[in-house]
């Protein structure tokens, strides 16, 4: 058998729904469950007919750790339970960062550097949202 | 047909510090190795003529084993280089017994080096490039570590005192010494009031950035016997795999060593309450308390309770990093070859004034990258083969 090279990556074709706000995930049909971060070939299942969803943006921060950089701003660092199943690394914005808590119900953007970077999820607490 | 590696069929003989803590200018990870690797040598009586299976790894070299047989002008029979972080050498530690076992190597070294204080840390261990985490900044590997500690705490009720007194008997143990980097005393209350690297943990809560290289020296037990030195037999070993990325960890509050303990205790027919010193890789406070937890000395969520009032301190119930561990003896940034060493020395009774009265049994517990490798080596006395 041949195989034509794929036409995007996964990071791509995540980065293409954060263009258009939307937070993505894979599905894998086999294994029945959500997978993240995006890849070619599902894990355990080995499933290569990944189907790509876009999260409801709503999640609950499993882990949060405080970074305070010497002469910076201090910034927090947190794992976020998706409603759909997976989990991801991220960052809690619209309030002090070390009012943070573990079991907060957030909700995700697309943020935008201004540097040029591309766009990547953070959240903020679902009352604000 | 019977599996070929068997509960003590193999020893560790010979084991050494390279210099370690600062070491001379220009030293290079590999003149580190080479050093440790002659005392280790003299420690057992063999030469390097003997070593017939090269087992090196380093952060600082991308082809450790091959920069190792050059320097060192070996040509061995067989070879291996595994890169898991720090719990490498008890992983290499199954991979030379089985290789032994299996008659592709008599004699077997170990080896590892690193300059990474002299360098600067951040020009030797550099994380892969993860898209997913990168934007956030997380302090690598401190806010993993730091992220396991918080979800450890939110569900079992942990301490930040509790994490405390495990470097305060960490540094109790390091006073006892000769070779640790921190001298001074070290209190609870130091602990919390130093500056914090990424919440919960502080520097305090953190392993020490040194150099340092060390060396182990593996052969049968029928060899080991003909040698000078009291060999530390393997008892059983276990390694297991979880993920790469803290992201990627199912529970942050067990590791695989859950796994890796059980494997090893199975292979040498032992339970947790029959090893008599426990050296588990303390790359954070948190590291060392959920170690406990996974390789069987307490319940799961106890860690915090088991640590309390000294209990792993000099004089307490139970003898835990005895040299005083990576966070107050020695971390070059793959600190699993010192936890064997210190295992070995235990055994065989060698440890001055650190040592555990009648140790015939140690768990020697590595872990590599963010709680995401978790290798155990499991050794013993003569008595116990």
């Amino acid at each position: 058998m041949t195989y034509a090279n794929d036409t995007s990556s996964p990071l791509a074709r995540f980065q293409d729904y954060l263009w258009r706000g939307q937070l993505a995930y894979q599905y894998d049909a086999i294994g029945d469950r959500a997978v993240f971060y995006p890849r070619v070939i599902a894990p355990r299942t080995g499933n290569d007919s990944l189907e790509w969803r876009v999260s409801a943006g709503v999640g609950t921060v499993y882990a949060v750790t405080v970074i305070s950089p010497r002469g910076s701003p201090c910034y927090n660092v947190v794992l976020v339970d998706m409603a759909e199943g997976f989990r991801l690394m991220s960052r809690i914005e619209g309030l002090p960062a070390e009012d943070v808590r573990i079991g907060m119900r957030v909700r995700f953007r697309a943020f935008l550097p201004d540097d040029g970077a591309p766009p990547y999820p953070v959240f903020e607490p679902e009352t604000n949202a | 047909m019977t599996h070929p590696v068997r509960r003590g069929g193999c020893a560790i003989v010979g084991v050494a510090e390279s210099d370690i803590g600062e070491v001379a200018a220009g030293m290079s990870p590999l003149d580190l190795m080479a050093q440790a690797t002659q005392r280790a040598l003299a420690d057992c009586g063999l030469k390097l003529s003997d070593i017939d299976g090269v087992f090196a790894t380093t952060s600082q070299s991308r082809m450790p084993t091959l920069a190792l047989c050059e320097y060192l002008g070996l040509q061995p029979r067989y070879h291996d280089g595994t890169n898991i972080g720090g719990s490498s050498f008890m992983s290499m530690i199954a991979h030379a017994q089985a290789a032994i076992a299996a008659g592709l190597c008599d004699v077997a070294l170990i080896a590892y080096g690193s300059t990474q204080r002299s360098m600067g840390r951040s020009n030797v261990a550099a994380p892969d490039i993860n898209p997913y985490e990168a934007p956030y900044r997380p302090i690598y590997t401190g806010s993993s570590y730091a992220l396991a500690a918080s979800r450890h705490m939110h569900e079992f009720g942990t301490t930040r005192e509790q994490l405390a007194q495990i470097a305060v008997a960490a540094r109790d143990w390091a006073l006892l010494n000769p070779k640790a980097w921190e001298k001074k005393p070290l209190t609870v209350a130091e602990v919390l009031s130093a500056r914090v690297l990424s919440s919960p943990l502080t520097v305090r809560d953190c392993c020490l950035v040194t150099d340092g290289g060390g060396a182990l020296i593996l052969c049968s037990a029928q060899r080991a016997a003909h040698l000078k030195s009291r060999p530390a037999f393997v008892l059983g070993t276990g390694e297991a795999l979880s993920h790469l990325n803290i992201s990627q960890m199912p529970d942050l509050t067990t590791t695989a060593a859950v796994r890796s303990g059980a494997a090893a205790y199975a292979m040498a027919g032992l339970r947790p309450s029959e090893i008599d010193v426990v050296e588990v890789y303390d790359a954070f406070t948190i590291t060392t308390l959920m170690f406990l937890e996974d390789l069987g000395f307490c319940p799961k969520g106890e860690g915090g309770r088991l640590v309390a009032d000294g209990a792993v301190a000099p004089g307490g119930r139970l003898p835990v990093n005895t040299n005083g561990g990576g966070l107050s003896y020695c971390h070059p940034g793959m600190y699993g070859v010192f936890v064997l060493i210190e295992a070995v020395r235990q055994i065989r009774g060698e440890a001055g004034k650190r040592q555990v009265p009648n140790c015939a049994t140690a768990i020697a517990h590595g872990n590599g990258g963010t709680l995401s490798s978790q290798s155990t080596v499991i050794l013993g006395n003569a008595s116990t083969v």
